[in-house]
């Protein structure tokens, strides 16, 4: 009797440590880094979107509506840029090359957009060409409606995939019961379209009366992350929970992500949302943070100059800012660590065309990682 | 009799302005709460705490209370640091909100007037309209 009750207690106890060392909800700090962070522009507020021109320049999305063209080490101003409705998380948000950039020029913007009958705004899809030192050809392919006047979650992240179809992501402002369960209102999802803005033939919901047609899944909270897997071509998502329950997901036709159904987080006050982890219909993440890490920004490591970290996806942290560097064995993440530990709140990051990692820094700027 | 009847007449006039000040203090708190909730909360969490090196308390918070203007300021147009707040140096950029003057009015009266913050005199329209850039 003795003997099984110090079995027990054993037992007890060895099933906790091995709950608290779950790989996937332990983060490390390196014994040495193996890059410097060159902080190649300088004086940003809050850039939400890069990308790299053919040119080797690099364009700048900063929140307040400014767009900043980058080039053999100086700052421009890119004129006539869009209409931001600048409130709360809203602004001038994250921006995409098109697949083709060299032969079509097509830019893609999203934003928050007052377009639309009602006080407020509400998340916009755009592309542009860039003409000399200006925006030209400026066409909305998408807004979501209806406008609201409230702060949060416009999503943002764009994101083409290997057929070229366009993915974007809204969040569900600041509607929880309303939005994101519901297909037939925007808001708390991820969308596809063509490149022009046409809604594709076999987008899931095309036949479901009332549905808005251009949604690809539901149930999300605020995706600030997208990035196509460099294998297997998939779109990969990560999403702002409430207080813990950040989530990774990788995007699947007509998939429910079951926000606020079911979620690994709890309200800002410290009251449950739900009691639910799991539900028959919902997907379940692949790697969810608790704490929460405020996830922004996010990109697969594929070229050879950080050898040890090929495969690897580079996630932002506003809230503990730092980079998160996230190992994978498939779809399981096995190894968490920080990177440019107290740099600044990590808004995003991206792999250049030249290889090089890039990594904006709100009130600082965008750090070039160069390997040791 | 004469100083009694007068008396009266102060002190229920006195009364009726506090009462009606107690109750417009009130319902700027209430609508505060709720611009609180939509714009505030992410960050600065649900007890004003913040989060320590990242996000500046709000809690009695020595810089609010002492700095009344630069932190109706930071509310209307934005905020960068470095600022110290109860001996923590916070080194980060707030987005300026996009609050209207009459939202400000009441999420710094709520702000003011919670988490054990008390004793701040009521934000009024007139004060934030004259806080320019």
């Amino acid at each position: 009797m003795k003997k099984s009750i110090k079995v027990l207690c054993l037992f007890v106890v060895m099933t906790q440590f091995s709950c608290a060392q779950k790989a996937e909800n332990e983060v490390n700090s390196p014994a040495e880094s193996t890059f410097t962070a060159e902080l190649i522009v300088d004086g940003l507020q809050i850039p939400w979107g890069m990308v790299f021109l053919p040119d080797g320049s690099m364009l700048i999305s900063e929140k307040s509506g400014e767009i900043i063209h980058f080039k053999n080490g100086q700052k421009s101003t890119i004129e006539n840029g869009p209409e931001v409705y600048n409130r709360g998380q809203g602004g001038l948000l994250d921006m995409e090359l098109h697949p083709d950039y060299e032969n079509t020029g097509w830019v893609y913007f999203s934003l928050a957009s007052e377009e639309g009958d009602e006080k407020g705004g509400n998340t916009a899809i755009m592309r542009a060409k860039l003409s000399g030192n200006s925006l030209t050809d400026k066409e909305i392919l998408y807004k979501a409606s209806p406008n609201t006047t409230k702060g949060q979650h416009f999503g943002s992240r764009l994101e083409f995939d290997n057929q070229g179809y366009l993915y974007f992501s809204i969040g569900e402002r600041g509607e929880r019961d309303i939005n994101p369960q519901d297909i037939t209102r925007d808001c708390g999802k991820i969308y596809r379209i063509h490149d022009d803005g046409r809604i594709p033939e076999d987008n899931p919901f095309i036949n479901e009366p009332n549905a808005k047609k251009a949604i690809y899944t539901y149930g999300n909270r605020n995706p600030q992350g997208m990035a196509k897997h460099p294998e297997t071509g998939a779109i990969w998502i990560h999403e702002h929970g409430p207080r813990g329950g950040d989530e990774i997901n990788i995007v699947q036709k007509g998939a429910n992500y079951g926000w606020p159904v079911i979620t690994y987080g709890i309200n800002y006050s410290g009251t449950p949302i739900t009691d639910l982890t799991e539900n028959e219909g919902m997907e379940q993440p692949i790697h969810y943070w608790l704490p929460s890490i405020a996830p922004s920004g996010m990109t697969f490591v594929t070229s050879d100059k950080y050898p040890a970290w090929k495969g690897n996806l580079l996630v932002g942290s506003l809230v503990f800012q730092y980079l998160e560097r996230l190992e994978l064995n498939g779809n399981e993440v096995t190894y968490r660590e920080k990177l440019m530990e107290d740099i600044g709140r990590v808004r995003n990051v991206r792999q250049g065309p030249d290889g090089f990692i890039y990594v904006a820094v709100e009130g600082k700027g965008i750090y070039k990682l160069v390997p040791l | 009799m004469k100083f009694l009847v007068g008396s009266y007449f102060i002190i229920v006039s006195c009364l009726a302005y506090f009462m009606i000040q107690d109750k417009e203090l009130k319902e700027s708190m209430q609508r505060g709460e709720q611009i609180y909730t939509d714009f505030c909360i992410t960050c600065h969490l649900a007890n004003g705490e913040g989060v320590a090196y990242t996000y500046p308390p709000l809690a009695k918070s020595d810089y609010l209370m002492n700095n009344r203007e630069a932190s109706i300021k930071g509310v209307k147009y934005g905020q960068r640091g470095p600022l110290i707040v109860n001996g923590v140096t916070y080194d980060n950029t707030m987005m300026p909100l996009g609050l209207e003057n009459e939202e400000i009015v009441d999420v710094m009266n709520y702000v003011l007037n919670s988490f054990g913050n008390s004793g701040a005199k009521t934000v009024t329209l007139e004060e934030v309209n004259t806080i320019l850039k």
